[in-house]
């Protein structure tokens, strides 16, 4: 088992582990920081696959960023463990249900995929890098990257716009 | 590294966003599951690539780019998503003092 | 081609004209117009007729292709026409003794309102109209179409005093009998459509039915001819559909003349002359066709002795020469039946007029022991009548004669036992007929005193008809005189040849030695004439005026068989409809209908509850129905 199977290993268990706490924690300030800890360990696995770019953008925008915005808006709240509103046992019982029957439903088809077996190499390969994919959002992808600047400044508008009521 | 393996953790997280979303009713930690389900479709998105890569490098020194450009435009719209989501939650609040979507049965009328 | 031929579309073209103007206008047009536009429409048709019956007779036949009627898959059904021997020759009937009925009724129903007056011409050419198409049409489907018509036209004609619950009820019996026929006619064509895939008769091509018959099995050939003989036994009045014929005689005179005694009846026999190569092939059904046909007319001869009503008589009359046509074309003699077609429509047409003559002098008394004496008082309609009487006996060398014995000789051939019970009908017909004769026309007047005084001939309109059809009575059986008596003399036969080659390559019908069959004729005629001796001296004096008693009370009351009906079909039926009325329809029809209402409101009452408004659980169905469609998508739709 070589440096980066280990890694990945690492990283899944993490990524998991962390996830899981987002959602059994009581506390939202606990949630948040756990779901850091997560996107930490997603960016851990791009870098793995030399998708460097996405590896930082990941960190910058989702774990700082967004994830700053939640911390504050919880916080201007005043939320905390107490103040937590908690679900009728049965229905929580049920929506673990739910989501573990998913689960098994989606490994259970995954038999039959034909893309198993195959390989996703990691660390080698130059598409993740900054400049070849600037080069394709700046050529084939001009038209979509555009609209998604108009995109913010509607939700910039709207975000304004709600909060000022 | 076997796309299998990146399939089954994606899968695994996804659901565990699911199960947050079914279990919980703050709203603010129901978003956080949404998040978590965008960046379990992410890192499935990234692993593609990279096995797209793989498979078509010979031919196509950019094989599999598509992806990774796909990863960045979903944050984009999450990023926009988070802003105005937040701010509705904000409003939410104000006018309930609470965050529990289950005061929010408006639908049932 | 010539191009006469192509005209053959006029012929019911101008009966339709003829329809629709008296129907639209009947209010509006006066009674000479109406009579004019009625009558002349026919006349047309019949010119047209006889040109085409001139070209057909040098031996061209021609299948006018009008427009796609039905098309659909490999089935083809164009709407044509198909004018040859067969049924140009039933042309000239149906619109020439159809024309002298139409200048009758002009007379005849002038006492009529105007708008009834339009509607009685209206239905009287729509009948044409549908007759014509009936023979005129070159598949079966079109013949059908003109089957209908005639059965609607019936109906409504013998309901035509639709103020009489009595006369609407016999319209009614008469349409249903007709139904179950039809239905018997309608499979046969499902049949035909299921193993041929054409109902045309014949193609240049060889596509037809007549051309593809040896594609059938013998479980076929029985099954359609048996179906299409269902079908025949209800339009032609046979055993056991016959009992709607007599109560036809509710309308109005001459619509018995034309439709339940000329035309219509014959249609069963137009179709099994039609299909004449199938019944060759069917031996069994042949059978089966004289029995009945045979049956019938014995059946029917025995209940006209004891009629006392003018019409009754010749209505069963009609059913018994209709039985001969049937045992003619049961022994496999299609010229015989279609040459007693011929007669019959003379002599009865004739017949019917002559009574309805009667009826209206004696202002609609219908009853002969009321009658009586009417021979000096009516002279042009005693002597036609008289001609009817004799030409339906069997006299030579009037009609009837020659096309009965034709029919008697080949039933003798085939089973002297078909010739002898045969030939015990032919001596009652003319024992009926002239004790019908010798009631009405001979002895001393029976009636009131008012109805001395109104006696009177009929007028020109009423009489000329008369005097054409006994000269034609008289004089049509010229045609047809068989080969023992003169050689080469049945011009029918060759002119219907063609029509009968079929059959004729596979069995020719034998006739019996020529000395044999003269032996044959000698008898019948004899008989004959004693029996018209026998009845002309009991009834001539004597007129029977009592109520019959003992076994001629079963046969006044028709061998109770309308009562038979009554009790062994009409009855349970009403037990069956109401009880499905009262348990069913109660029951289960509401009960299903009520339940449906009720299970809906229960079932909304129950699915309101999933709306609760709450996110959560909204959420909570979206993953579950995306559960429901992973595990359809991967286990279960392989």
């Amino acid at each position: 088992m070589d440096i980066s199977q280990i890694l990945f290993y690492a990283l899944s268990a993490m990524a998991l582990g962390s996830a899981i706490m987002v959602v059994i924690s009581r506390n939202p300030v606990h949630s948040v920081l756990w779901l850091i800890v997560t996107f930490f360990a997603i960016s851990g696995h791009y870098i793995l696959m030399n998708a460097q770019f996405l590896g930082i953008v990941n960190l910058i925008v989702y774990a700082g960023a967004i994830m700053v915005l939640f911390l504050f808006v919880i916080m201007l709240m005043n939320l905390n463990a107490e103040a937590e509103p908690q679900k009728n046992k049965w229905l929580k019982l049920a929506g673990v249900v739910a989501g573990g029957c998913l689960l098994l439903v989606m490994v259970a088809a995954l038999k039959q995929a034909e893309v198993k077996g195959q390989i996703a190499i990691l660390g080698t390969g130059d598409i993740g890098l900054i400049k070849n994919l600037g080069q394709a959002l700046f050529t084939d992808y001009v038209v979509p990257f555009e609209i998604s600047s108009v995109l913010f400044l509607s939700a910039m508008v709207g975000a304004v716009v709600i909060g000022k009521k | 590294m076997l796309i299998e393996r990146y399939i089954y953790l994606a899968i695994a997280l996804f659901c565990i966003g699911i199960v947050g979303v079914l279990a919980r009713r703050n709203a603010i930690i129901i978003f956080m599951c949404i998040e978590l389900m965008l960046n379990a479709v992410n890192l499935l998105l990234v692993a593609f690539s990279k096995m797209h890569y793989a498979a078509g490098v010979a031919k196509n020194a950019t094989a599999g780019i598509d992806g990774q450009i796909f990863v960045f435009f979903i944050m984009v719209v999450a990023a926009a998503e988070v802003s105005v989501g937040l701010a509705i939650i904000v409003m939410m609040y104000r006018n309930t003092h609470s965050v529990d979507v289950n005061f929010l049965n408006r639908l049932k009328h | 081609m010539n191009n006469v031929l192509h005209l053959v579309w006029l012929v019911p073209f101008f009966p339709l004209v003829g329809f629709l103007i008296n129907g639209l206008l009947r209010k509006q047009l006066s009674k000479p117009l109406i009579s004019i536009i009625g009558s002349g429409m026919v006349l047309a048709s019949f010119i047209v007729s006889v040109l085409l019956f001139t070209e057909v007779k040098n031996g061209n036949t021609y299948v006018a292709n009008l427009f796609d009627f039905i098309s659909y898959g490999n089935l083809s059904i164009p709407f044509a026409f198909q004018i040859d021997q067969l049924s140009s020759l039933f042309l000239l009937i149906i619109t020439g003794v159809g024309f002298l009925i139409h200048v009758y009724s002009a007379a005849y129903m002038n006492e009529e309102r105007n708008e009834h007056y339009g509607r009685y011409f209206c239905y009287l050419n729509l009948f044409v109209f549908s007759m014509l198409l009936l023979v005129l049409g070159a598949n079966y489907v079109i013949m059908f179409i003109g089957w209908e018509g005639v059965g609607l036209c019936s109906y409504l004609l013998i309901g035509y005093w639709f103020k009489n619950t009595e006369y609407n009820n016999a319209a009614k019996k008469a349409f249903i009998m007709n139904r179950i026929g039809d239905l018997g006619f309608l499979i046969a064509i499902f049949w035909i459509i299921a193993k041929l895939g054409t109902v045309t008769y014949t193609t240049t091509d060889g596509a037809g039915v007549f051309d593809l018959y040896k594609n059938l099995t013998r479980v076929d050939y029985i099954g359609i001819t048996m179906l299409l003989f269902v079908g025949a036994t209800g339009k032609s009045a046979q055993i056991p559909l016959y009992t709607w014929l007599p109560d036809a005689m509710a309308g109005p005179t001459p619509v018995s003349a034309l439709i339940h005694a000329a035309t219509m009846v014959t249609a069963g026999i137009y179709m099994i002359a039609r299909s004449n190569i199938l019944y060759t092939m069917a031996p069994e059904t042949q059978s089966v066709v004289a029995a009945i046909g045979l049956a019938t007319a014995l059946f029917a001869a025995t209940i006209a002795i004891k009629q006392n009503d003018i019409k009754k008589v010749l209505a069963y009359s009609t059913v018994s020469q209709l039985g001969y046509m049937f045992l003619g074309l049961g022994v496999g003699a299609y010229t015989g039946a279609v040459f007693h077609v011929m007669t019959h429509a003379f002599f009865k047409a004739l017949l019917f007029l002559g009574a309805g003559s009667v009826i209206h002098a004696m202002h609609h008394e219908q009853d002969i022991r009321k009658m009586g004496g009417l021979a000096k008082k009516l002279p042009i309609t005693h002597i036609t009548f008289l001609i009817g009487c004799i030409a339906i006996a069997g006299i030579p060398p009037f009609s009837g004669f020659f096309s009965k014995d034709e029919i008697l000789a080949f039933a003798y051939a085939k089973d002297p036992m078909y010739y002898y019970l045969g030939v015990a009908g032919a001596a009652m017909t003319a024992f009926y007929m002239f004790r019908l004769y010798a009631t009405t026309f001979r002895g001393t007047f029976r009636g009131t005193e008012e109805q001395k005084h109104h006696l009177h001939e009929s007028p020109a309109a009423m009489t000329i008809p008369l005097v054409v059809l006994a000269i034609l009575a008289a004089v049509g059986g010229l045609i047809g005189i068989p080969e023992s008596i003169m050689p080469d003399a049945h011009k029918l036969e060759q002119f219907l040849d063609p029509i009968f080659a079929q059959s004729n390559e596979i069995k020719m019908a034998a006739l019996p030695e020529h000395h044999t069959e003269i032996n044959l004729m000698v008898i019948s005629v004899a008989l004959a004439l004693v029996m018209i001796i026998f009845a002309w001296v009991k009834y001539s004096k004597k007129p029977e005026l009592k109520e019959p008693a003992g076994f001629g009370k079963v046969l006044a009351d028709k061998w109770y068989i309308d009562e038979l009906y009554n009790f062994a079909i009409v009855k349970p039926l009403q037990w069956l409809a109401k009880f499905m009325n009262s348990f069913f329809e109660k029951k289960v029809v509401d009960g299903i209908v009520n339940g449906v209402g009720r299970l809906v409101n229960y079932t909304s009452r129950q699915v309101r509850l999933l709306q609760s408004g709450l996110v959560g659980n909204y959420v909570l169905l979206m993953v579950l129905s995306m559960l429901a469609l992973f595990i359809v998508k991967f286990f279960i739709q392989k």
